[in-house]
């Protein structure tokens, strides 16, 4: 199967994949290798196999470089997304140089968006074509080797990100835990139990929560925002703002006289999810770490009206200090966790279920602070007007979860709160707890049994999306009550419930600003708005991003556990990261030749990476290599094309769009073109 | 402004009182209301239950035609307004199934050019009356022309189906399940709206014609909740509704052996009240259940217009007990996944 | 016309009435979660809840389907549509099942096709529907009992000059039936009229 070897022209070898049927059920294979090896210039060796990415496919790559003497390698497979680096390692072993191998995406881009297999099939051919063509250009590159920063940024101080700072932390690295709200422990904090175990949720918490507030090696900045980043994977500029707490950190013993004294009580939206109040100079709750409070601007006497200062004249050491100002701090680090949490869904987006306008409606953050002992009600399960205990109480379940209406996804985890709120609603009340589903979704270890306990335990269980809630009375015993109508499923009825209590399991949701932050960092985002793994099987944590890595619900919906074994896995990969102490970064980039150079400087702020900067002396731009992604901007933009980007130089491009255009270019034909 | 209007078979005799209260409503805001030259009936929800492409081509001869009378406006889909929910709903229906379906798009050009006539999708804006009212007119001129506020009238505002259902982009303007816009417009006219749970509930619709038993149930339902809301009137934006809940009011009555005297009136009928129109121009008068006693309520007082403006968080009061409610935010407007 | 197969084939009712129904493929994503059973203002009257129906649909029993009185009691009020979690256009798919079952021969158990092609028969003799004509000739042929209770409705409404004598005609009347023959030709052409193979009319 040797083709035509054009004398000194670099010799090609050609290899497609079968990929199973994925690519051979919709691509003629056999006749593009056999094409590839008769019809294309430059090719010595075409073969096809079942599996290239085996190891027996890689042996088939490496022999021939080694008895045919190539110095091209086009592998028609899958994307390079999977295997580019497969297939590099692959020639790198057999001693050619790996940026000497093009990849041709036959599958993604042909046989699994294509139905007509003779259509699929010459679009293969096109493809190979074209990384024949361009792989002839390609010039041997050398990737650049950078140190690695030890110490760690960790954004979002829930039970994720703390986990993270933790391990990176007990295993001797510097970490700086960035936290938005006043306080770290996210929405765990404000839980009262965990299933399935039952066990306090601040029980388990807060011992974490002061290790990492105490760590000798963790820079704990809450009430502090990630602005900026730049740099690249192992050498990251972060600039965090530190939000002004009105309190002075270094003297605040965090006694709280301040906060008993406030005269302003305000309803606290974030913790207490607006069912509680707090003062206008707070602490999350008690437990807070750190412990110092902060005051509320838009809520405080002072600043509003310019008259109080009760804070500041029963403060003992003086620490409140009305004048201070945001702080803006620099840290350099080498790898980044993002663990920004979830959003619970707003209910008032599903009128029919009546939250915000029926008084008894209640969300299921809203549970979990009436249920804390800490909470408004003293862990008191009472309706809104915060005396009358319920007698019967319907647990919706799927609120905004498995809906197109809101979202498309399931939440994962409300089946199981469902049966712990049930669970604790009858400890607290005797009340008669009916739970309304699609589907119960007890998927973990422990979990199955925990439904079986609470169907033992009494709860009433209804397979039913509910339709409505609303206090329109229809019949007699409705009169006064919320009434729950529904399809019973698997009787086939219609249903009307009173009830004296409903409370609404609200999707999770990825946070409002989860766009931006994903910008900030390099990421992106699914449609639903969740960061995106680099693999959704094989590399759940890491991102397309090197060295930034996600943890907890900022991925996607997930329990505790699950949020732990993410924190605990990011860590353990950016501890691969310090260890190993360097990183190779990839070649492709941007280089200026100075003598066409002009100096105007368009590049300079058109980078989006800040990569170029100018060099007055020799008024020329220069460019970063380490920081530079090889994006083209300035390839592009640069009027004098003093600029080319190395591995995408308009040759190369230029012959694989000639290659693409193989069979509509009959009179230039494929030996013509001027290599 | 200029505007296609179509008024439906209903507004030519029972629901006479909804177009005169149109007419005279318009023509003080400005509202240039020309009618559709040799209109027919949308069909209602009867003929798509025996034919489907005939049904679409019938409602497609009214859009044909008033596309070939309205041109092509200033650049914009000239605005074909309907006042009855029925007809505003098959006019938009078929001008979007048209547009997203092209088998559709098809038959009934296919249909209608046995006819000579051709509807091209999109071509007009289909609107109801009320939405035309609050985004075009604006409150705030409509308070403007308010002379006898309806201080003091407590009014269930009630929008029934197809006003705010099926949600079709585009063409529904308000939300499915909790609308606003009649709220806010009653409010502009000074009346006191109360938070009537069933205001997107039906009110049987066709069904008082083959189900009398159902239908009563559900105006029984709609009755009871805005007598226990205390309102003195219901406002309607439909027709039917306004049929439904006062004709068979006694019948209803009698049915479930309760005493509901609830009026019924169109929207229209109480704007004009509020701008000092005669009731004899508004169609007053022809109703079942007679709105005198409501209507003698009416004082004259300055309007208030809602103006949902930014609150500070909600402080404690001193001793209260009581948990907060949830603070009140516009619901995120809702968003369908396109299939 | 784009069917999936020949008219003359069987085809599943499922089939049909998804072709029969603008954005009607939907149906296919039912997750049988009862949300238009529980919001159907008609429901406790249904012999099927909508859910149900579909679920029948799905398992192929057609004859089910098409006797089920739940279409007939639609409403219209498009609740179950815009709560569907799945946006599948369930009132569209009761109107198509009522045509499917009047073509079937199988909606024998109800009034309502009556009334609609009375409704109908009006608005094809004038152009526009005629109420008074609806109110009489529909209870006097179908319904004579129910008349008596529409009785003094019907005499308030003439005497609040609320019901026309006499009905309005628009002039483009040969113009309008010329479209709707064209309209049913084509639908005919389409095989969407013709009874489903092995569906029995009950006797």
């Amino acid at each position: 199967m040797t083709g035509g070897n054009g004398g000194d022209r670099p010799r090609v070898g050609v290899y497609v994949c079968h990929c199973g049927t994925n690519i051979a059920g919709t691509v003629d294979v056999e006749s593009v290798a056999r094409w590839a090896g008769e019809s294309l210039p430059g090719v010595a060796v075409a073969r096809e196999y079942k599996y290239m990415c085996s190891s027996l496919g890689q042996d088939l790559i490496q022999q021939d470089i080694e008895k045919e003497g190539l110095d091209r390698v086009v592998v028609a497979a899958c994307s390079p997304h999977l295997h580019e680096k497969t297939f590099r390692r692959a020639c790198a072993k057999a001693g050619l140089n790996p940026f000497l191998m093009q990849m041709a995406n036959i599958r993604e881009h042909v046989s699994w968006s294509a139905e007509d297999r003779a259509l699929a099939t010459d679009k293969a051919r096109a493809e190979v074509a074209a990384a024949v063509r361009r792989v002839e250009h390609h010039r041997p590159l050398e990737p650049v080797k950078v140190p690695v920063n030890p110490a760690t940024l960790v954004v979002g101080g829930g039970i994720a990100g703390i986990q993270a700072a933790l391990e990176l932390a007990d295993a001797g690295y510097p970490v700086y835990l960035v936290e938005r709200e006043p306080s770290i422990g996210g929405h765990m904090a404000q839980f009262d139990k965990t299933f399935p175990t039952l066990d306090c949720a601040a029980c388990i918490l807060t011992p974490r929560m002061s290790e990492v507030g105490q760590h000798e090696n963790v820079t704990l900045m809450a009430y502090s925002e990630v602005e900026e980043v730049t740099g690249y994977v192992g050498n990251f500029h972060v600039r965090v703002r530190r939000k002004a707490r009105f309190v002075n950190e270094a003297t605040c013993t965090g006694c709280g006289v301040c906060i008993e004294k406030c005269p302003q009580s305000v309803v606290d939206e974030v913790f207490e999810a607006g069912l509680g109040y707090r003062k206008a100079i707070y602490r999350p709750f008690p437990q807070a770490v750190p412990k110092f409070p902060v005051i509320d601007k838009a809520a405080c006497t002072y600043f509003q009206r310019g008259k109080c200062k009760a804070c500041e004249i029963f403060c003992g050491p003086k620490s409140i200090d009305f004048q201070q100002q945001d702080e803006v701090v620099q840290i350099e680090v080498g790898n980044i966790i993002l663990a920004t949490g979830y959003e619970l869904f707003d209910s008032r987006r599903l009128p029919q279920y009546g939250y915000g306008r029926l008084a008894n409606v209640f969300t299921s953050l809203e549970f979990e602070r009436l249920c804390n002992a800490a909470g408004p009600t003293n862990g008191k399960i009472v309706l809104r007007d915060g005396v009358t205990e319920p007698k019967r109480i319907a647990i919706v379940h799927c609120v905004g979860s498995r809906d197109k209406n809101t979202n498309e996804y399931c939440s994962a985890v409300c089946c199981m709160s469902a049966l712990k709120f049930g669970h604790l609603l009858m400890e607290k009340t005797g009340a008669e707890v009916w739970s309304f589903y699609i589907d119960m979704r007890p998927l973990h270890k422990g979990y199955e049994e925990f439904y079986h306990r609470l169907l033992d335990e009494g709860m009433r269980f209804v397979r039913g999306r509910v339709a409505e809630v609303t206090d329109a009375a229809r019949e007699a015993g409705e009169e006064g009550r919320l009434i729950v109508q529904y399809e019973d499923t698997l009787i086939g009825k219609q249903r009307r419930l009173p009830v004296d209590m409903v409370f609404l399991m609200g999707a999770l949701e990825p946070r409002r600003d989860s766009k931006q932050v994903g910008l900030r960092f390099g990421l992106s985002c699914s449609m639903d708005g969740w960061f995106i793994e680099r693999h959704p099987k094989l590399d759940p944590v890491a991102t397309m991003t090197d060295g930034v890595f996600i943890a907890g619900t900022c991925q996607g919906p997930k329990d505790i556990p699950d949020s732990v074994a993410q924190g605990a896995a990011a860590s353990a990969r950016v501890q691969g990261m310090i260890s190993k102490g360097s990183v190779l970064v990839e070649p492709v980039v941007a280089s200026i030749a100075d003598e066409r150079c002009s100096g105007c400087r368009i590049c300079n702020t058109l980078c989006p990476f800040n990569a170029i900067s100018f060099d007055a002396e020799a008024a020329v731009s220069r460019i970063n290599g380490v920081m530079c992604k090889g994006c083209g901007t300035c390839v592009a933009a640069c009027p004098a094309s003093a600029i080319s980007g190395a591995h995408f130089d308009d040759t190369q491009v230029g012959a694989e769009i000639e290659g693409i255009l193989w069979d509509a270019l009959p009179e230039r034909g494929m030996a013509e073109v001027t290599p | 402004m200029r505007y296609g209007y179509y008024p439906g078979c209903s507004l030519e005799r029972s629901s006479a009182p909804y177009d005169v209260s149109t007419r005279a409503v318009a023509d003080r805001l400005g509202l240039m209301l020309e009618e559709i030259d040799d209109w027919n009936c949308c069909g209602a929800t009867e003929y798509v239950t025996l034919h489907k492409t005939a049904a679409y081509a019938l409602v497609g001869r009214n859009l044909a035609l008033a596309q070939a009378q309205l041109g092509r406006g200033d650049g914009r889909a000239p605005s074909l307004v309907a006042p009855c929910s029925a007809c505003f709903l098959n006019l938009g229906k078929v001008d979007h199934a048209m547009a997203e379906h092209p088998e559709v798009e098809r038959a009934v050009n296919g249909s209608l050019g046995a006819g000579g006539l051709r509807y091209d999708p999109g071509a007009l804006a289909v609107r109801h009356l009320l939405e035309v009212i609050v985004n075009d007119v604006g409150l705030g001129k409509v308070c403007g022309q308010v002379k006898a506020p309806l201080q003091a009238l407590r009014v269930a505002p009630y929008y029934g189906c197809l006003l705010t259902r099926p949600e079709i982009p585009g063409h529904t303007h308000d939300d499915p399940e909790q609308p606003t816009s009649l709220d806010e417009l009653l409010k502009a006219l000074g009346c006191e709206v109360v938070d009537f749970p069933l205001k997107t509930h039906c009110c049987g619709g066709h069904m008082t014609q083959i189900s009398a038993a159902t239908a009563y149930s559900l105006l029984y339902r709609l009755l009871r909740s805005a007598h226990e809301y205390r309102a003195d009137v219901i406002a309607v934006a439909c027709p039917m509704c306004q049929l439904n809940l006062d004709a068979y009011q006694g019948a209803v009555n009698k049915e479930y052996g309760t005493d509901f005297q609830l009026p019924v009136l169109y929207f229209t009928q109480l704007m004009g009240l509020a701008f000092g129109l005669p009731a004899e121009e508004l169609g007053l008068g022809r109703e079942f259940v007679s709105p005198e006693a409501a209507l003698a309520k009416v004082g004259v007082a300055t309007p208030r217009v809602a103006e949902p403006a930014a609150k500070p968080a909600a402080k404690r009061k001193k001793g209260e007990q009581a948990l907060p409610m949830p603070v009140k935010r516009a619901a995120r407007k809702r968003q369908r996944a396109t299939s | 016309m784009n069917h999936p197969r020949a008219s003359t084939a069987p085809v599943r009712l499922l089939e049909r009435v998804a072709a029969d129904t603008p954005g009607g493929e939907r149906l296919k994503l039912c997750l049988q979660c009862g949300t238009c059973g529980g919001s159907c203002p008609s429901g406790p009257d249904m012999d099927q809840t909508p859910r149900a129906l579909f679920a029948l649909l799905m398992d192929g029993d057609d004859q089910a389907v098409l006797r089920s009185n739940a279409p007939w009691y639609c409403v219209s009020c498009y609740h179950c549509t815009v709560r569907c979690p799945q946006a599948i256009p369930i009132t569209d798919v009761m109107y198509a099942l009522r045509r499917a079952s009047v073509r079937a021969g199988l909606a024998d158990d109800t009034d309502a096709p009556d009334f609609s092609e009375t409704f109908i028969g009006y608005v094809e003799k004038y152009g526009r529907s005629f109420e008074l004509g609806l109110a009489t000739r529909y209870h006097l042929t179908h319904s004579p009992l129910q008349k008596i209770g529409h009785g003094p409705m019907a005499l308030g409404m003439m005497f609040k000059d609320r019901l026309g004598l006499r009905p309005a005609r628009i002039k483009g009347l040969s113009q309008l039936k010329a479209i709707l023959a064209k309209a049913k030709h084509m639908e005919e052409a389409q095989g969407a009229l013709r009874i489903l193979p092995g569906l029995q009319p009950r006797t």
